[in-house]
Formats: structure tokens, sequence, C-alpha cells
């Protein structure tokens, strides 16, 4: 079974959800993205979502547009992503840590080359947000003969039909996509979000997370209550963005991100299982 | 659209998933695919709708001026030397380019979806002015999105737009020119999927945009071929057309590629010059990656980051070009070639002082290659330049570098 496969059993086990932050590989800084996975782990985060910085990031709104832009002019790109997950494993081989990018640095890398560098580093996970299950055949051989769970997207407008053939290349989990739009967008309806849960699991036994539009304890607790997991994004990267632009020091930005993390951990542990 | 004259390898494209060999394809984010599904399927039946056709063809012939002339260039023809040169006029159509050929088509699809809102990208503003148009004439509502740099630099089309009660979006993210606009556009589209349609002014973007993109500036070249039997007795012996995404270009050559005669160059943006790094030339220069939902060749550096690219045509000014034009370059059909910014320059001014025809600075790219490709044939043999567009829009840019300030 896969870290993050175990990660989610476990969290089951024990009643609890999954919570997912997602931090950009380089934003600020390339020395601040450790110390920022480490410290989201200890405020209570299970499973880390390191966003690999593109220079098109189409599905993104301006938040985490801006972490990309940012994170390029520290100067990193995917094989720093991968660097930093080796370094952080130096200190946690247990936290399940997958990347979230775009298709081109991988493709550019090479799939095969891109799959053995990150069981080397002790990647757990990829999620391509602009590679469909049309397109994955190349890419899903290379990660799964090194054993690496490939995440895939669920949206509002999947149709019911199309779902099974998403949860089929799927492993880990499945990410659904809270509402139409970029990440950090609009208001999210709950109901709607458990209505689609529901028809996500008639097609797989895989674990859900939510993500797109959860940005407190509140909106994560609504949301989780019929998920087994929730990712916070946009929210996480607003709150580095605005204590960067003060001039924090590194200690001051780990203590604004834990502190909404481990705030949002509350909410979500606050739901009856 | 019904004429097919295509040997089965040129027909072959794209395959059932969109593929152009190894490019193409719908690299988009999960939000997105059931609208492209049912884009496409709408696409398919329509395409072989006679009524549908008869819609398109009397747009074409009674708004947009159809048949747009072949006119042959003698005194610019007698300039350069060597083999004759026949321009084919899309700089004739209604809003002045070749844009207008597609988005007619795909308004019409817009309508027959239903939907009441539609979105562009747009470079040098021709797509964006195009889309305007055809929406003020449909009542939709219309937002363009287009770079903040190309907003400057485009400031007549901006307005244009403006007057056609289009909303202008300016986009400041990334580099600021065409490949922002299009990822902006995506996002849009993205939120909106379910009152919008997506007007794709290139044959770029998640399948089935690069085969409906084609099939609908097909008309390009399925007149310019029947115009040349008519009017020289013969087909051409080479057809010459600039290559940013590549509409007008795929659109000339694409009824040409059965007739083995026809020798076809494609002309990308050289810049500063190729050496220099400084242009927009990924087909002479770059290499297959992912970018805008399709695999294709893109200018991008070590890292799989995309780069930014320079010409002083903005509808030029693109990283990517459509998936089709990378295929036809790895089978050898289509020679894919570059001008600089100078050299555009120079057949821009050369052309209007020869024929007293302004050609839009895309086109001056296309122009350029085919005056130095002239003069190594003879006057026996004819060259057929897409002349995709009108300079007006241009003239502020040629001013500037002229250093005269209004």
């Amino acid at each position: 079974m896969s870290k993050i496969a175990g990660r989610f059993q476990q969290l089951a086990a024990q009643g609890r959800k999954a919570l997912v932050p997602y931090i950009v590989a380089g934003d600020p800084d390339l020395a601040s993205t450790v110390p920022l996975m480490h410290a989201l782990v200890a405020a209570g985060a299970d499973i880390i979502e390191l966003g690999v910085p593109f220079s098109d990031p189409m599905s993104e709104g301006p938040v985490i547009q801006k972490a990309h832009e940012r994170a390029l002019a520290s100067g990193a790109r995917l094989r720093d992503a991968l660097a930093m997950v080796a370094t952080f494993r130096e200190r946690d081989p247990e936290t399940p840590v997958l990347l979230m990018g775009y298709a081109n640095p991988v493709e550019h890398m090479g799939y095969a080359r891109f799959a053995d560098e990150a069981a080397a580093v002790g990647l757990d996970g990829l999620l391509t947000v602009d590679i469909p299950p049309e397109e994955v055949a190349g890419v899903n051989a290379e990660l799964h003969r090194v054993g690496l769970d490939n995440i895939f997207l669920v949206a509002p407008t999947t149709p019911r039909a199309r779902i099974q053939s998403i949860v089929d290349q799927a492993s880990g989990f499945i990410y659904y996509v809270a509402l139409k739009g970029v990440t950090g967008a609009g208001h999210l309806d709950a109901e709607d979000v458990a209505q689609h849960l529901a028809h996500i699991r008639e097609a797989t036994t895989l674990p859900l997370a939510v993500g797109f539009g959860i940005k407190d304890a509140d909106s994560a607790r609504r949301v989780g209550a019929a998920a087994d997991g929730v990712v916070v994004g946009s929210a996480l990267v607003d709150t580095i963005a605005r204590a960067a632009a003060q001039g924090a020091s590194q200690e001051e930005l780990l203590k604004a991100a834990t502190e909404l993390v481990a705030s949002i951990r509350v909410g979500l542990d606050s739901i009856a299982s | 659209m019904t004429t097919d004259i295509n040997t089965k390898l040129f027909a072959s494209v794209p395959d059932a998933d969109g593929r152009f060999g190894v490019y193409g394809g719908k690299f988009v984010a999960e939000t997105l695919m059931s609208a492209l599904s049912e884009l496409e399927i709408l696409y398919r039946r329509l395409a072989d709708d006679p009524e549908f056709q008869r819609e398109l063809d009397e747009d074409l012939a009674h708004y947009v001026g159809r048949p747009s002339p072949l006119y042959e260039a003698r005194r610019w023809s007698d300039r350069v030397g060597g083999a004759r040169i026949l321009l084919k006029r899309e700089d004739l159509n209604h809003t002045g380019a070749h844009k207008v050929n597609n988005t007619v088509g795909q308004a019409l699809l817009a309508k027959h979806m239903g939907k009441r809102r539609v979105i562009a990208e747009t470079g040098a503003g021709q797509h964006g002015v195009a889309t305007a148009t055809i929406a003020a004439r449909l009542g939709l509502e219309c937002h363009v999105f287009m770079g903040e740099e190309d907003v400057r630099r485009q400031a007549l089309n901006v307005y244009r737009m403006k007057l056609l009660g289009a909303t202008v979006v300016p986009v400041t993210s990334g580099s600021r020119t065409l490949k922002d606009a299009m990822n902006e556009a995506m996002r849009d589209w993205v939120t909106n999927v379910d009152d919008t349609f997506y007007i794709i002014g290139t044959v770029a973007g998640p399948h089935p945009y690069p085969m409906l993109v084609r099939d609908f500036q097909c008309v390009i070249g399925r007149e310019a071929r029947a115009q040349s039997l008519a009017q020289t007795g013969r087909l051409p012996d080479a057809l010459v057309a600039c290559v940013g995404g590549g509409s007008n270009a795929i659109g000339l050559f694409h009824p040409f590629l059965e007739d083995e005669s026809v020798a076809m160059y494609g002309v990308e943006a050289g810049g500063h010059g190729v050496a220099t790094g400084e242009h927009a030339a990924p087909l002479t220069a770059g290499t297959p990656g992912v970018l805008h939902g399709n695999r294709t060749y893109l200018m991008q550096d070590e890292d799989g980051q995309i780069m930014h690219t320079h010409s002083v045509s903005a509808g030029l000014d693109y990283p990517g070009v459509g998936p089709e034009h990378s295929w036809l370059k790895d089978v050898g059909r289509v020679n894919y070639v570059t001008a600089d910014d100078a050299e555009a320059l120079a057949a821009f001014h050369d052309l209007t002082r020869t024929e007293g025809i302004m050609p839009a600075l895309e086109s001056a790219h296309a122009l350029a290659y085919a005056g130095r490709l002239a003069a190594t044939m003879t006057p026996e043999q004819t060259i057929i330049v897409n002349l995709s567009g009108r300079g007006d829009k241009d003239i502020h840019t040629v001013a500037d570098i002229d250093g005269i300030d209004f």
C-alpha cells in the first residue's frame, strides 16, 4: 500500500479527516520551503502538496499565479522541488508528499527520468492539472513502475458516466474540485459538494479530498463532513505572501502559516465521526 | 467544407483523440473536458449538415465579402525578380484579416449551443476585433483578453473593440502578451463554462479547436486553388504564409497538401534574428512540449518553462504553434523558415510603395520570405502569398520605428 493510501486508512480508523496544505516550492524563496513543510506537519497537516512552479499556470487564480511568479523569480524549478522533497525526507520519512503542477516541466524532464528521480527522493504522488485520463497512459506507466500514485481531478462538470474512466486511472485519492473556476475563487456550496462526492463514491473506494475554495476552519468543517480530506491552497499561499510582503523573518512566516493550518485542523477535528 | 482532395495521410489527422501524430490532444483541466466533448459532438454533426453549411457560406459571401481576390503583384514581382507573385487578399475581408473566416464559423456554433456570451484571446487585436464584430451582429456579450503590452502597442484595435461593444480585459500576468491572454481566457472559460463559448483565434488549443479552426480557414486555400487554375491555368509552384499560431497558413496550405508539385513555406517570426534567441520561431528553434491544451513545438528552456518571445508583430509573438504544423514539419510536407523584424519592415514598405497595398506586419513576414524565394525561381513559376491582413493597425508601430511622433 502506498504511503498516501496508508495515511488515509489510518485517519479513517481514527475517524479523522486528512488535512492537505498546498504551498508552491520556492515561494517566497528557496530556503523557506522545507522549514514550511515541517512546520505544516507540526501544525496538523497529514499530506503535503507541493506546487511545481510553471510559467503558465492556467488553472490558478491570481493568488497562486503570483506565488508561481515569485517562485520562478527565486529560481525554483521542478528539479528544485524534487530536491526539497529529498531534504524534507531527511527529517520526516513518514508524511506523504505529492507534487502538483502542469504537464510541460514533467514532460520536458521525461516521464521515465521524472519517475526515477521522484522515487529516489521519496515522493509519493503526482497531480498534473492538465493531463486528463485521455492523455495519461505514458506518464502512468512510469509512475506505476516506481510505485507512485497519480492523483486525478474530478470536477463539478464531470458527467457521471465519465467518473468511472477517471477513477480507473487514479490511485492514492481523488481530488474533487469544489467549484467551477480557478483556485481560490468563489463561494462553496457544501450540499452540492456532498452530492457530487456521493456520485464519485458509487464508482470508487478511493478516499476523496476536496479542494478549491476552502479558506478557513468553517469552510473546512462544512465541506469536510462528506469528504475524507480537504486541500487548503490559496488561503495558505495568501497568508505566506502577506507575511513575506511585510518583510517577515522565516520564523514569523512559519508562525503565520502554522496558525492558519492549526485553526483548520481544529475545524476538521470538530466534525463528529 | 465538402471538398476533400487530401490523401489518406493528410485526411487522417486529427484522429479520434484529436492527435496529429504525437501532437495535439486535449491537455486541459478536468473542468473543461465535458465542454470540449460537447463542442466536438456538435461540430461533427454540423460539419455534415447542409443547412449549417448554407448559413456559413452565406455569411462568408455577404458579411465577410468572399471570395477574396487573388491578385498578381506585378510591380512588386518585377522589383524582387524571378517568379510571378500572386497575393491572396485576405486583407480585403470585413474587419481586415483572415481571422473573421473563423469567428463567423465559431459564432454560428455558439448560436447553435445557445451560449449568450463569447470570449476570445487576441495578440495583434485582429481576432479580438473579428470576435467583437460577430458578437455585435449576433447580440452576444463579448469579453476579449489581451496582454497589457499588446493593449499598448495596438491601441487602435482596442478602441475598435470597445466601439463594437466588447469589454477588453488587459492581462497583467506573465509576459503580458498573447500567451498570457490565452491563459486568462482559459481561466474565464473554466469559471463561466455553462454560458460561455470560447472562440479560439488560431489552430492551437485543445481538440477540437485545431481541427475546427483549420476547417473554417480552409476556404482560403480552396478559393486560391480554383483561382490559380482559372487565372494562370495551373497550380502555383509555391505557397507562402506567416505562422504565429498558424491559422492563415493552414487555411492556405491544407487544400493543396495532396498537390505534390506545390512547395509550401511557413514563415515564423525571426525577431532580432534566430541566433539572438529573441524571436518567436518554435518550429525553427524550439522543441516539443505541452502548452494551452496541446502537444506541439514550443519555445521553452531546459526546465520546460515557456520562454518570452519577441516579434515586431504582436500577432506572431507566441511561443507555441498549432499542432498540425508540428506534424507537417515532422512529416516533411511543409518547410518552416523565418523572416526577421528588419526584413518584415522592409517588405511592409516595399509592397506599400510598389502596389499601394499596406500589409499587416504579420503578413509582411510572408512577403519578405516570398521575395527571397522568388529571386531563386523563374518567371514561368508562380508563388501565392497569403496576405493575411491589412497594415492599418500597424501604422503606429511603423511610425515609432521610423521615429515619427503624431
